[in-house]
């Protein structure tokens, strides 16, 4: 793995008493786009701030590259952020926003104006220079506040839900220009959203957090096929929860009863005999079958209560015989290019093997 | 709809006439002939002339601009300055200092005056200039302070985040970010200093002696014996001084927004 650029070591924050950082440690390494998402209240923005030097912990010491910079004003240090209400200087035009780091810096004129020019043209706001920032709509609000931070070429760029004020079509665009702008120049991004669809179409790696601590790191992929916690399964995608208890373990097998039906699961945790445990399983992850299966591989029963057409999916409500209501997705393709149930139709569903996750139940 | 339309605009009108009536004919009695105010005896601008021969008069006029030019400006750049610290910073007794602020701009004049002859008296200042102008820094003082408040206190702080965190020193974000944001009410508060100190007599009245006169106290000293046209033409001449500098704040402000 390349080089941390920040480090927050054991970092805690308190606001009132009230812990917003609670004894928190990770690392962001160069160049990666890194992601801190969580619910509103979590920390991740006051990680942010702390990061910025707008704020100073209570305890732990931040370092942004391989210096402990807890008592460095945000002026000296190398990051730059995109704030969430955008910030831009209103009584500035276009140009005189996205220079004003420069100019501090002592840049020449000459200089400035050249590189300004190319960051502008590069968030397509070339030929905008002199328009005044109130004058702009809110997806170019959003790429001077873009411009403005990176045209310093900071070690890390630190983005604060800097898309949640767009409505839903820019915000889709805006997702990809980031990561497109972020593979051109080559800066460390960090992140922060409470999307969760966000954080998993644009980073490389995400932190989810809660309460103030990491809850898991890791690729979209692991955190959305492998969450190490319920917290994490049933924030990041929808899920159903299944209560089951362990019947029967194995070194690396498992018989989990759910809702009566005994089903042979892979034991990835060291699972014991009695063990109670919640089985995890995402909506496109089930499969729903008209006929009680013949194979004799154990199925859920139940019957379909809600279908909710989705345009290029079929959301299934099925209520379990006991009761429970699960949720299905169904795709349409070659194989189903129609799907339909009536209301109140039995049918069973199964999984493919090993494609759930099992977490102990806490 | 039309009805209701010429009422609102008559009534309007009235409260303009209600306002401005009293000053029109000031206005126009300055160019009285007559020595007795309130008759009419025709055209002259002999009271202007008098007026200019009168040494005493102008010099007292010109004491009071001194003393409102200087106080107003340093009233500017003190309520300015500590406007910005009661935003920026958080200490102790903050919420309580702003309020002492109100509590100096409410207390009647007369309260502020004996309390500031009092107190130059106990420290041993003579009467004069320098009382005059302190005294009229600090009545000035918390109109600026309040009026600069209003506005720095609708910013956004992520705004004055932003310039920190683009590589600004708390004296960058001052001169680039804040003074510009603020000018409008900066330029508000120094106008309202400027006419309350040029029109200050309860306060003047106490804290100056023979020794320095300024306007407001020369005509009430002057009143006494009678309203003289000359006062009028004297009045008149304020009056114009104030309507160019109000239009000019104005213009400027417009200026910038722009």
């Amino acid at each position: 793995m390349s080089r941390a650029v920040v480090q927050l070591q054991h970092i805690t924050k308190t606001y009132d008493g009230l812990a917003a950082v609670d004894d928190l440690s990770l690392e962001v390494f160069a160049g990666e786009f890194l992601t801190l998402l969580g619910p509103s209240g979590c920390g991740k923005t006051t990680i942010l701030r702390l990061i910025a030097g707008f704020e100073a912990p209570d305890r732990g010491d931040i370092r942004i590259d391989d210096v402990r910079v807890n008592a460095l004003p945000p002026n000296r240090r190398d990051v730059n952020t995109v704030f969430q209400s955008y910030a831009l200087f209103p009584h500035m035009n276009v140009f005189d926003n996205v220079a004003f780091g420069l100019k501090l810096k002592g840049l020449q004129r000459n200089a400035v104006a050249e590189r300004v020019r190319d960051v502008l043209e590069m968030v397509q706001l070339g030929g905008m220079e002199t328009r005044r920032v109130t004058q702009l709509s809110g997806g170019q609000q959003q790429r001077v506040a873009f411009a403005r931070a990176v045209v310093n070429e900071p070690l890390v760029l630190l983005l604060d839900e800097p898309l949640s004020a767009l409505d839903y079509r820019l915000r889709k665009e805006m997702q990809l220009e980031l990561k497109r702008l972020h593979r051109q120049l080559g800066i460390t991004f960090i992140f922060v959203t409470h999307d969760q669809e966000e954080a998993i179409t644009m980073s490389d790696r995400i932190i989810v957090m809660n309460q103030g601590r990491v809850e898991q790191s890791g690729s979209p992929k692991q955190i959305y096929e492998e969450p190490a916690n319920l917290f994490v399964a049933r924030f990041v995608g929808e899920i159903n929860t299944f209560d089951g208890s362990v019947e029967a373990a194995g070194a690396d097998w498992l018989t989990v009863r759910i809702h009566g039906t005994d089903f042979r699961l892979v034991n990835k945790r060291g699972f014991r005999s009695g063990d109670p445990v919640k089985v995890l399983l995402r909506p496109e992850d089930l499969q729903i079958q008209k006929t009680e299966p013949a194979d004799g591989k154990p199925s859920l029963a139940g019957a379909v209560e809600e279908l909710i057409y989705k345009g290029s999916t079929v959301d299934v409500i099925v209520r379990l015989t006991d009761g429970k209501p699960v949720y299905v997705t169904e795709f349409f393709n070659e194989n189903a290019a129609y799907i339909f149930y009536e209301r109140g139709q039995k049918v069973w569903l199964r999984w493919i093997d090993r494609w759930e996750v099992v977490l102990p139940d806490a | 709809m039309t009805r209701h339309r010429f009422f609102t605009r008559f009534y309007l009108g009235f409260i303009f006439v209600f306002l401005y009536l009293p000053l029109l004919v000031l206005i126009v009695y300055s160019f009285n002939q007559s020595r007795y105010s309130t008759n009419w005896t025709g055209w002259t601008l002999h009271w202007y002339r008098s007026l200019w021969d009168n040494t005493l008069l102008l010099d007292a006029a010109v004491n009071s601009l001194i003393v409102a030019g200087i106080s107003s400006v340093t009233a500017t750049a003190i309520g300015t300055l500590a406007a910005v610290a009661f935003y920026r910073y958080r200490f102790i007794g903050r919420k309580v200092l702003y309020s002492l602020v109100y509590v100096v701009m409410m207390s009647p004049d007369i309260v502020m005056g004996i309390s500031l002859l009092i107190f130059f008296m106990l420290v041993g200042l003579p009467i004069g200039f320098q009382t005059l102008l302190l005294s009229h820094i600090t009545f000035c003082l918390p109109f600026v302070v309040v009026t600069v408040y209003a506005r720095i206190s609708g910013f956004d702080p992520r705004v004055i985040e932003a310039a920190r965190d683009l590589g600004a020193g708390e004296f960058q974000t001052f001169r680039y970010i804040l003074l510009p944001l603020l000018m409008p009410a900066v330029v508000s508060g120094w106008l309202l200093s400027f006419t309350l100190s040029l029109d200050d007599v309860i306060v003047s009245f106490f804290v100056t002696g023979p020794t320095f006169e300024i306007l407001p106290l020369k005509i009430y000293s002057m009143v006494r014996l009678g309203v003289k046209p000359e006062v009028n033409a004297l009045s008149t001449v304020l009056f114009g001084f104030t309507l160019i500098m109000v239009t000019l704040s104005q213009l400027l402000v417009k200026e910038r927004k722009r």
